[in-house]
């Protein structure tokens, strides 16, 4: 049994105590443990089910790469799955349970798989579950995805707020370990000025429990030491609990700071996000202890050596009373002296080597530990629990010779270098015959902007893997730790296993991926090792193949016969370790996701029944509700009003961007189809932009305000589209035009005075001349109005008299409420974006984003005459020439009137006699906007219909799903006084 | 070549002996000196061109070519979303056609693709999307689609895990197609390879193509690292690189290659059972049979090759499906990677005669080539073995860039205009 030890423990504090709870359980452990070091201390070696067999599997490592040791963690608003319990601190209260069984963990009935496994290769279900074909969708794959799958889901929204920080630094040291301490100290003695990321609560990483003296002293002590020095640097940031999650482009550096997950609802956010750029990232990872894959490597109690000695050394849990200690290398002999020290009884270290003779394994013997030379493990006894081993000769094929028992396995296949942060950005490795491990080819780096190398590794994570090599390796001071014998690269015991061995020796733990499917996947082709990956499963887990990719990767090699190398790795991916979806996000969720653009009239207009309508970021009211109305009620009475009186519309959010320079009216003739550079001060156009496949992108008035500055008027939704697109123009095209650009959309409030009392409106604020003569249609004026400052349009969208005024945005309230008191007896009352939709259609104006889609030009909307004859070329002109683009067998604008005046419904198509060669039903047209038109009391719309325009009268066919047809009349698409005359007073 | 048909019986047949008794899904042969055809590419697409070459037009002795491994472009990195809810018509038709396909696709090759037709939904959040998708379903009608309008109630029905009303983009109903849906990647180039190679045809991996040989504006063959091979017909079908192959036989595509950004989460039990898009907010989600939930964001803003995981638009998808999904925020990243897209000016593929003669391409799918995948393959082998195209692939030439006859689905996948 696991257990805690009366004394010792480095890392936790007897004298705080935690309560906590696994599967309801009531359990204590101590401040400073995991969850892992405290289920271990209160004998709970079992703590899940695997994936696909649901074997039962226990805590195998103490870090990052652990595979089984998830748990669903917390409740409610703060319930996470998949939580991985050794890296998760021990906190008060901590709510925790194993996953993936039913009904228990101890009695799972999933483990019918388990028995089944022979019927359970890899990839079995590509060649079965075919029959019969409804099956998959109703049975199979309900079943497959019940089973499968880990922790439970989340239901609750998250009860925890995340943020994200930003920084830079010359030099970013990820890792704060011996190594990652030695390179920061150098870094920062340079001058640079250095971050240091560490993912767990403490700094030197391992090697307080592998020991070794550095500079002289006990490690523990140097650390402690170089820790001082860095945190008295003010050119030195350290930061704990932080791990460094991906390396991307140019230096950027993503960090994962679980500020809180320790003390929850203690008022932090949960986890910060860093977004770091670097000028250089030293990765001083460290390396990973392999397992080793024998039969039965992954009944609960078989654990990594390093694991145990962590155990053992930082918590003072016993993972079991006795031991047997399985390696190929001497790192491993550490744990047999760490668990005697403890006074645990080792009961013997089998060697797959023929012969041990490093300092470790000398030490060993004259300790009178067993060491077992050329041994392997033929398979582990136990089932919920190891109860032995058996072991057998490594060179033969397992025959048993001898039964040891024990109720741990210590297990070491040898280290490899941590190369995540590498190989993220593309450093290449290579196979380090000697130590059996990839590493960083120092040839072959990741590089920056410059081509220089953007990361350095050091220490373990270069491939120095004993104290003194990685302290040269990161530039620290003189180290001195026992030399250690070669390793032998042993992946599978023994060497010859036979089927029933391999078919029970595990290499992804988690996934459930054994030698044996290894080996399959070579025998059916899926020879390369992205191949072998995805058809096994091998790696695909939420450790990403920590422990098990080397091995699986060894395995196939041999199943091929070929070197390691040749065979490669699979790409390493962000992150390093999974990061919650929540510190991702940050602080931009619920109202500030996308913050919300208000114009100055905003709290006014929900003041007054706004139902809103979201525009872009904008949300404009769709219209004002009354006590009482629909919403057609509204939109009905609000188009009314300003037919017949005076309506405002709150049109700042209405893009305007101003263009101003030398080369501004050469550049606005390139980016609208109309001549704008002749266009006289004091004067609007309405233009039309295309984009350089010819097709409209945006429309609006533009105003020429001086010699060299014109403002351009956009769509709502498409201001900063527009901006962008004209500075993308400016930027990559033409650098050296004289043309500086500003979006004023939010610097002022526009207000549209719409209807036939908009010019007695206007007149009684006063101030300003806006008489027919003084101020025609498409002209403009500056001027102060009802004592504000503003720019006066005279332009309309809904055939009206109209004017649209700008006035600074901070004036925007006061100068609308000004037009409310004053046109009290004119009938003033505001209107939102659907009577607005409603009276440009019946005057038979286009909108964009109705009447285009991107596959519109101007040409089809009968808006030739807004397209420039004169000029050499425009953005979309060549595109426009195109013998498709230049037909008159397209698609055109019409308006349409149903028959028996019904409004037509949204989207529908006019459809043709017969079908195309592929099935489908010919076509004719389609509807672009439909509206009922109060003012005409029955339903308009506009349409795009083939040779429309050349088809006045007739009738066409729109189908309204399968049996419905509505019919319509192509008529002109002016609805409403055709001559103008409303707008022309 | 016979081969073992893979069945229930197969399996436990094969588990008595320890699955010792099983062959190569597709066999690696050395390239011969000339072949019928030779497809360059041996992804989704290049494979099933091969597949449908010979199931519909007898033409069998075909070499599949390829750089690196099998499917190991985005037909392995997409998000394996299958739908055919296009708003043009000849979109609709291919489109349609490889879904269609997809229903039948294991058993047709005996090899479980794992088609999952369970429902797919793209979310209106605005009322400009309200009538695209509107207007979407009504082409659909007459192209013969089966999809349909549903109210923000069904949504919620059908996704019990949304916020249908979120305080920035409230869910005002959705596009559906029920029998959209997603497939096992990976399982559709292996399928489609075993089926090949079943068929005599030899898929040459780790071959790079370093040449194409013409003679009098008629391809001849192509120079190799695996050799010199000659051929009657070329299909190049290589995504991204396209252009170099053209480049080699001396003429341009339209086609520019940037990354798509995707990731999944660690895996969680059944939770979602549907396919959701959210193009307003640009993210979209499923979750796989594994348990993990599959998301996809946007393109990188710049041209490259690289595959990589960038950040940027990591971010906002994030944020824009814990908007739609609150109870994803408690969830991890697992993993994040790129897949490069190749994108052509109106977003739609080319499948398209060359300057040069019995060179034929197939390239364009951009961000949506898993799901054409069957489609793909029936009417670029159509267009191989008669020299023209047919109905499927009438729409899709190169001729229709210098007609400025596009094909633009923009409106139809939300993107801005």
């Amino acid at each position: 049994m696991s257990t805690r030890l009366s004394r010792g423990g480095r890392l936790i504090d007897r004298s705080k105590p935690m309560n906590f709870t696994f599967n309801g359980k009531r359990l204590r452990g101590f401040a400073g443990d995991t969850l892992a070091s405290a289920l271990l201390g209160a004998d709970q070696m079992l703590v899940g089910r695997s994936f696909k067999y649901h074997r039962p599997r226990g805590i195998v490592a103490s870090g990052v790469e652990e595979p089984n040791a998830l748990l669903g963690l917390g409740r409610g608003a703060r319930f996470e799955p998949d939580q991985r319990a050794t890296t998760t601190e021990l906190f008060e209260g901590a709510d925790t349970a194993s996953q993936n069984h039913w009904p228990s963990l101890d009695f799972d009935v999933g483990v019918v798989n388990n028995w089944a496994y022979r019927f359970l290769p890899a990839g079995f279900y590509y060649k079965t579950f075919m029959f019969p074909r409804v099956a998959w969708k109703h049975l199979f794959e309900p079943v497959i995805r019940r089973s499968a799958g880990l922790g439970r889901a989340p239901v609750d929204r998250d009860g925890d707020r995340y943020e994200q920080a930003y920084a830079f630094c010359d030099v970013l040291v990820a890792g704060g370990g011996v190594a990652g301490l030695a390179a920061a100290l150098q870094a920062a003695r340079a001058g640079k000025r250095v971050m240091v990321l560490e993912q767990t609560p403490h700094w030197g990483g391992r090697a307080p429990v592998d020991g070794g003296t550095i500079d002289g002293k006990p490690v523990a002590d140097w650390i402690k030491s170089a820790v001082q020095d860095l945190e008295r640097m003010s050119n030195v940031t350290l930061r704990n609990r932080c791990m460094v999650a991906g390396v991307h482009d140019h230096g950027h550096v993503i960090g994962y700071e679980r500020v809180a997950d320790h003390t929850p609802g203690d008022g932090r956010p949960r986890h910060r996000l860093w977004r770091i750029r670097a000028g250089e990232i030293i990765s001083a990872t460290g390396a990973i202890e392999r397992p080793l894959a024998f039969a039965g490597n992954d009944v609960p109690g078989v654990m990594l050596a390093s694991a145990v000695r962590d155990y053992v050394v930082n918590f003072a849990v016993s993972p079991g009373d006795r031991t047997v200690i399985v390696t190929n290398n001497d790192d491993a002999y550490r744990t047999a002296f760490a668990l005697i020290d403890a006074g645990l009884i080792v009961a013997a270290i089998v060697d797959a080597r023929p012969s041990a003779t490093g300092d470790l394994v000398q030490k060993a013997r004259a300790r009178g530990i067993r060491v077992l030379e050329g041994r392997g493990i033929a398979k582990v006894k136990g089932t919920k629990r190891v109860t032995g081993v058996q072991i057998c000769a490594q060179a033969g094929e397992g025959a048993a010779l001898e039964d040891i028992a024990c109720d741990c396995v210590a297990m070491s296949g040898g280290w490899s270098p941590v190369v995540h942060l590498w190989s993220h950005c593309g450093g290449k490795l290579i196979w380090d015959e000697a130590r059996a491990c990839f590493r960083p080819d120092a040839t072959r780096p990741p590089t920056g902007d410059q081509g220089q190398p953007m990361v350095r590794a050091v220490g373990a994570a270069n491939g120095a893997l004993t104290l003194p090599e990685v302290l040269a390796d990161a530039g620290g001071p003189a180290a001195d730790a026992p030399a250690e014998g070669p390793i032998a690269a042993v992946w599978v015991m023994p060497q010859g296993a036979p089927d029933a061995l391999r078919f029970k020796a595990f290499l992804d733990y988690q996934n459930d991926v054994k030698v044996s499917d290894v080996q399959l996947a070579a025998r059916e082709g899926y020879t390369s090792v992205e191949h072998t990956k995805r058809y096994t499963t091998l790696g695909m887990a939420t450790d990403q193949g920590k422990l098990s990719n080397i091995n699986g990767l060894a395995v196939l090699s041999d199943a091929l016969g070929q070197p390691i190398p040749a065979t490669g790795t699979t790409t390493f991916r962000p992150p390093y370790e999974p990061i919650s979806f929540g510190a991702i996000a940050g602080e931009a969720r619920g109202e500030i996701f996308q913050p919300l653009r208000r114009t100055p009239m905003h709290d006014w207009h929900a003041s007054q029944g706004a139902h809103w309508e979201p525009v872009g970021l904008w949300r404009r009211p769709y219209c004002y509700l009354r006590t009482g109305e629909g919403l057609q009620d509204a939109v009905r009475r609000e188009i009314r009003n300003t037919r017949n009186a005076v309506g405002l519309l709150d049109a700042s959010t209405l893009g305007k961007i101003l263009v101003k320079g030398p080369d501004a009216g050469r550049f606005l003739d390139m980016m609208y189809t109309n001549m704008m550079s002749t266009l006289p001060v004091g004067k609007c156009r309405y233009g039309l932009m295309c984009n350089e496949n010819g097709f409209l992108m945006d429309d609006g008035v533009v105003v020429r305000l001086s010699e060299d500055s014109w403002l351009c008027h956009t769509t709502s939704g498409g201001a900063d589209r527009i901006h962008a697109h004209m500075e993308d123009w400016l930027q990559c095209e033409w650098w050296d035009w004289k043309v500086y650009t500003a979006n004023l959309t939010e610097q002022f409030a526009q207000v549209a005075v719409v209807g036939p009392n908009a010019r007695k409106l206007l007149e009684k604020l006063g101030g300003m001349d806006v008489s027919k003569e003084a101020l025609p249609f498409m002209t403009w004026a500056e001027g102060t109005l009802g004592g504000v400052r503003a720019r006066v349009f005279r332009i309309s969208f809904s055939g009206e008299l109209s004017y649209e005024i700008a006035v600074p945005a901070s004036e925007g309230m006061a100068f609308w409420t000004r037009f409310l008191e004053a046109g009290a007896d004119l009938g003033v009352m505001p209107y939102g974006t659907e009577a607005l939709h409603v009276m440009r259609a019946e005057k038979g104006f286009i909108m964009i984003g109705d009447e285009t889609d991107g596959t519109v030009i101007p040409q089809d909307l009968g808006l030739g005459w807004a397209i420039s004859k004169k000029k050499a070329d425009y953005i979309g002109k060549r595109a426009q020439e195109r013998s498709h683009m230049a037909s008159p067998d397209r698609w055109q604008l019409v308006g349409l009137e149903t028959l028996d005046g019904s409004v037509l419904p949204d989207g529908v198509h006019a459809a043709a006699p017969g079908h195309n060669a592929n099935g489908q039903r010919n076509v004719q047209g389609r509807v672009t906007s439909t509206y009922f038109s109060p003012t005409l009391n029955k339903g308009i719309a506009m349409g795009l219909v083939h040779r429309g325009p050349a088809r006045m009268g007739e009738v066409l066919d729109f189908p309204v799903g399968a049996d419905k047809v509505v019919q319509a009349r192509i008529v002109d698409p002016v609805f409403y006084d055709k001559e103008g005359e409303k707008g022309n007073v | 070549m016979a081969q073992r048909r893979y069945s229930l019986f197969a399996v436990a047949r094969e588990a008595m002996r320890f699955h010792s008794g099983w062959e190569r899904a597709w066999t690696s042969p050395e390239p011969k000196k000339r072949y019928d055809v030779i497809v360059v590419g041996a992804g989704g697409h290049g494979l099933a061109t091969a597949y449908y070459l010979g199931k519909n037009h007898g033409i069998r002795n075909i070499a599949v070519i390829e750089k690196g491994w099998l499917g190991g472009g985005n037909t392995g990195r997409n998000t394996t979303i299958i739908r055919s809810n296009y708003l043009q018509d000849p979109s609709a038709a291919l489109y349609e056609k490889a879904r269609a396909l997809y229903e039948d696709l294991s058993q047709d090759l005996n090899y479980n693709v794992m088609f999952s037709p369970r429902g797919l939904l793209m979310l209106a959040q605005t009322e400009h999307e309200v009538r695209g998708y509107k207007r979407t379903v009504h082409a659909n009608t007459l192209q013969g689609v089966e999809t349909e309008w549903i109210d923000a109630k069904r949504v919620k029905d059908l996704v019990p895990i949304i916020n249908i009303d979120g305080p920035r983009y409230p869910v005002l109903g959705a596009l559906y197609q029920a029998r959209g849906g997603t497939a096992r990647h990976d399982a559709v180039a292996w399928g489609y390879a075993r089926a090949c190679s079943a068929m005599g045809m030899d898929i040459i991996q780790q071959c790079e193509v370093t040449g194409i040989r013409t003679a009098n504006g008629r391809v001849q063959g192509i120079d190799t690292t695996k050799g010199a091979i000659d051929c009657g017909k070329l299909a190049i079908v290589v995504a991204g690189h396209s252009s170099v192959l053209a480049e080699m036989a001396g003429f341009r595509l339209p086609i520019e290659s940037m990354a798509l950004q995707a990731l999944v989460s660690e895996p969680i039990k059944p939770c979602m059972d549907v396919v959701v898009m959210a193009n307003t907010v640009h993210g979209y989600m499923s979750q796989s049979d594994k348990g993990e939930m599959v998301i996809g964001g946007g393109t990188d803003g710049f041209n490259n090759y690289t595959q990589r995981g960038s950040w940027q638009h990591i971010e906002e998808t994030v944020r824009a499906l814990i908007e739609t999904f609150p109870m994803i925020s408690r969830l991890k990243m697992l993993r994040q990677w790129g897949g490069i897209v190749d994108m052509t000016g109106d977003r739609s593929p080319i499948l398209s005669t060359t300057p040069v003669e019995n060179i034929f391409v197939n390239c364009g799918w951009g961000t949506g080539g898993f799901k054409a995948i069957p489609g793909s393959g029936w009417a670029m082998a159509d267009l191989v073995a008669r020299g023209q195209p047919g109905p499927l692939a009438a729409d899709f030439g190169l001729n229709r860039f210098r007609e400025g006859r596009f094909i633009d689905e923009s409106v139809a996948a939300g993107v801005a205009h």
